[in-house]
């Protein structure tokens, strides 16, 4: 599979994507630490994708969604934008609402947080 | 890149903002935040917002200039 079939297989399959500069358990980015942190505040059922290990990722990530900036989040398949809008959004109280009309309101007891590798 | 430079590829590109502002945010020239509060902004989801800003400043992200933006958005009536 290309890249691009990858990055569209995860943002299919997960219910929260999050395309990030490091993993959770190793942040290399101030920007991409503060959408995963939003997102776990609002107990998102985090799918993380480090983008750093080579630097198609991101070239056919943008191509994809876009969007010229990481990190990018990804809700039921569908873009939410970059760590300043889910910051917005957390704060508005948005972001648990968007959780939950497209996940259900269950969406936080449906998976602990994984990384996974394109 | 100056801020300067920025502000005026933003105010061309939405001429009646009722705010407008730019910040180099580490004074190296690479970092920004950028508001902007415009009635052409009105209606649209923060996501369409943002992609009218990363329209604007499309060639200086693309070729690395703007290392991190960080952008606000409003619509104005």
């Amino acid at each position: 599979m290309s890249y691009s079939e990858k990055i569209k297989d995860v943002i299919d399959r997960s219910d929260v994507a999050l395309f990030m500069k490091g993993t959770p358990q190793f942040v290399m980015c101030g920007n991409s630490d503060r959408a995963l942190q939003a997102l776990r505040r609002a107990g998102a059922p985090v799918t993380a994708v480090d983008i750093l290990p080579d630097p198609m990722i991101r070239q056919e990530l943008a191509a994809l969604s876009g969007w010229p900036t990481i990190p990018q989040v990804f809700v039921g398949g569908e873009l939410v934008g970059g760590a300043d809008i889910v910051e917005e959004l957390e704060s508005s109280g948005e972001l648990e609402q968007t959780l939950r009309e497209r996940l259900g309101d269950d969406y936080a007891s449906r998976r602990d947080e994984q990384t996974v590798t394109l | 890149m100056s801020a300067e430079r920025l502000k005026s590829l933003l105010t061309e590109a939405f001429p009646d903002a009722d705010e407008l502002d730019v910040q180099d945010r580490t004074g190296g020239g690479d970092h920004f935040q950028v508001i902007v509060t415009s009635p052409s902004l009105t209606g649209l989801s923060l996501v369409e917002q943002h992609r009218r800003v990363y329209e604007v400043l499309a060639a200086p992200l693309a070729d690395g200039t703007i290392h991190e933006l960080r952008i606000k958005t409003k619509g104005s009536t």
